[in-house]
């Protein structure tokens, strides 16, 4: 095994050997290479708890780390941009057998994701409003309007109220008095310079869903009708327009090459 | 086409950063920055940390850009990895490069990737001649896709190998005359690596090419013991710059005059105001230095 395959399968796992030809000035190189492994790990269990904070708090910090560990060992970066790092922690922690007992915690680092990924999402502005007032007015041919919604807007439907658990820990309030067994679909956008996360009935989810896959207002309209009778086309639509989450209009389907 | 090192493109030593003292900029302190617009010589960041889509970093580094004098300092290229570069985050760093426009482009004498996988910390190298010829020939690489001259760091170590050809500071001098980069020279880490391999820290920078420097770092250390008891210097940047580290960056300044300084600090980050005064103490060391050469 090369020096660099050794050294690095032995910081990711600390039952792994120390690798060979490390010296020092007293030959105790164990744990001098310890500061490696160390640094490694503590580094990318920090990465992980910075864009998890909820999920660490949910958990505490030493269930965290131990955690973490297992899924650096499993899954370590693919790439050396950290606000990227843990796209599958999800995934992991809802197969994590110590972590049973808070069934709604794999959904709370799924919203966290999104969360990050709406943050760091790409810039793009709202359509003119008077643009966006003028084609709304025509109702003849609403149905047919393709909205392009903000890199950021994404969605998330949950079995558990993970919304209301975010926003508890936003504010540092205490989320035992949450329900947390009720399902709730959440949307996640970017809004100047803040990521807001909103608890909504699920049509919302379905219907923006819908856009960003290219069907037009009606037919998106339609399926989140069929999701959720009480769907509301307007306040769906005023929730994305007070947000500046529409970037542009277009009455007929992008072509794309 | 053959293409050689880059080195004869290059005029040595640069740097375009003022002679001044400079911070890291976090995104804890965009606001502090931008509100109070501190006398700093100029703020540094990570690339990676901007290696993303748009959003608040994007917004505040463009702003913050307009007002300093930037150096971007990259933490994964891992210029020392025995597997070829990863060209998908070279181009990266060209955009944003490209984008910013820093007077300064630094990396790191270690590697930090092996094969798909990126450690995120900065891992030693064994200073032998295939080890030299590979880092060489990465920095070539770097230096013609960049079209510009990088300075490259010395780095922190707490082990050493077996079976190597150079100390660090020769390996060090070696790769700069070939490659034609340029020297970061973090006095943290020289202090750092000298008490951690018992070396003395002037024979060491004396050894070091000093007229290629084109930036200096300084940090605080965390402190060990090792498995013999003895003192074990941990390269943290959690902690205010050592009294030791002060001392050592004066003999610096004695021998290479005043360069533009960074405060590095990533780690148990203070208030704004705290990392201002460490750059206002460094830039008094600076102005003391240009008023004595």
């Amino acid at each position: 095994m090369r020096l660099q395959e050794a050294f690095s399968a032995a910081v990711l796992d600390s039952q792994q050997p120390c690798p060979r030809g490390l010296v020092s000035r007293n030959g105790h190189v164990e744990s001098r290479f310890a500061v490696y492994r160390n640094n490694v790990q503590k580094g990318l269990i920090n990465a992980l708890a910075f864009s998890y904070p909820v999920v660490a708090r949910l958990v505490g910090e030493y269930f965290f780390q131990e955690m973490a560990r297992l899924f650096i060992k499993k899954s370590p970066p693919d790439s050396p941009i950290m606000s990227t790092y843990g796209v599958r922690f999800a995934d992991f922690i809802g197969d994590f057998e110590p972590a049973r007992s808070l069934p709604y915690l794999a959904d709370t680092a799924r919203l966290e994701r999104l969360c990050v990924a709406a943050y760091h999402a790409a810039d793009a502005w709202a359509v003119d409003p008077q643009v966006l007032a003028r084609m709304l007015k025509v109702p003849e041919s609403l149905g047919q309007l393709h909205l392009q919604l903000h890199p950021g807007v994404a969605t998330l439907d949950s079995p558990y109220a993970v919304a209301d658990l975010w926003a508890a820990h936003q504010n540092e309030e205490l989320s035992q008095g949450l329900d947390l067994s009720l399902p709730q679909s959440t949307v996640v956008l970017r809004y100047g310079l803040s990521v807001e996360v909103f608890a909504v009935r699920p049509g919302y989810t379905a219907f923006i869903r819908h856009l960003q896959s290219g069907h037009a207002l009606g037919p998106a309209a339609e399926h989140a009708l069929h999701v959720d009778p009480y769907f509301d086309l307007s306040q769906a639509l005023a929730l994305l327009i007070t947000h500046d989450a529409i970037t542009d209009l277009s009455p007929a389907p992008e072509i794309s090459p | 086409m053959m293409h050689s090192s880059t080195a004869s493109l290059i005029a040595p030593r640069i740097s375009q950063l003022p002679p001044r003292a400079g911070l890291g900029l976090k995104a804890e302190h965009f606001k502090d920055v931008l509100e109070s617009l501190p006398d700093v010589g100029f703020f540094e960041v990570h690339a990676e940390n901007y290696m993303v889509a748009g959003g608040p970093f994007h917004h505040y580094l463009g702003l913050i850009r307009e007002r300093y004098p930037l150096s971007i300092h990259g933490v994964g290229l891992s210029i020392g990895s025995d597997t070829p570069l990863n060209i998908e985050h070279l181009q990266r760093l060209q955009t944003l490069l490209a984008r910013y426009r820093p007077r300064v482009f630094s990396e790191h004498l270690a590697w930090s990737s092996h094969g798909p996988h990126f450690l995120n910390d900065l891992l030693p190298l064994r200073y032998d001649l295939s080890t030299l010829q590979r880092v060489c020939a990465h920095i070539d690489q770097v230096q013609n896709t960049l079209q510009r001259q990088i300075l490259l760091e010395n780095p922190a170590t707490y082990v050493e190998f077996d079976q190597t050809h150079f100390d660090e500071a020769s390996f060090i001098h070696e790769v700069i005359t070939r490659s034609g980069c340029g020297l970061l020279l973090d006095v943290n880490n020289v202090y750092v690596s000298c008490v951690n391999h018992d070396r003395d820290p002037l024979a060491y920078i004396n050894a070091l090419p000093l007229h290629a420097v084109g930036e200096l770092h300084l940090a605080g250390f965390a402190e060990d013991i090792d498995q013999s008891g003895q003192r074990l210097l941990i390269d943290s940047h959690g902690a205010p710059v050592d009294q030791a580290v002060w001392a050592l960056y004066q003999q610096v300044l004695e021998c290479v005059g005043p360069v533009a300084t960074l405060i590095e600090r990533d780690n148990q980050l203070p208030v704004f105001s705290e990392l201002l005064a460490q750059a206002e103490l460094a830039d008094c060391y600076l102005l003391t230095t240009r008023e004595r050469t």
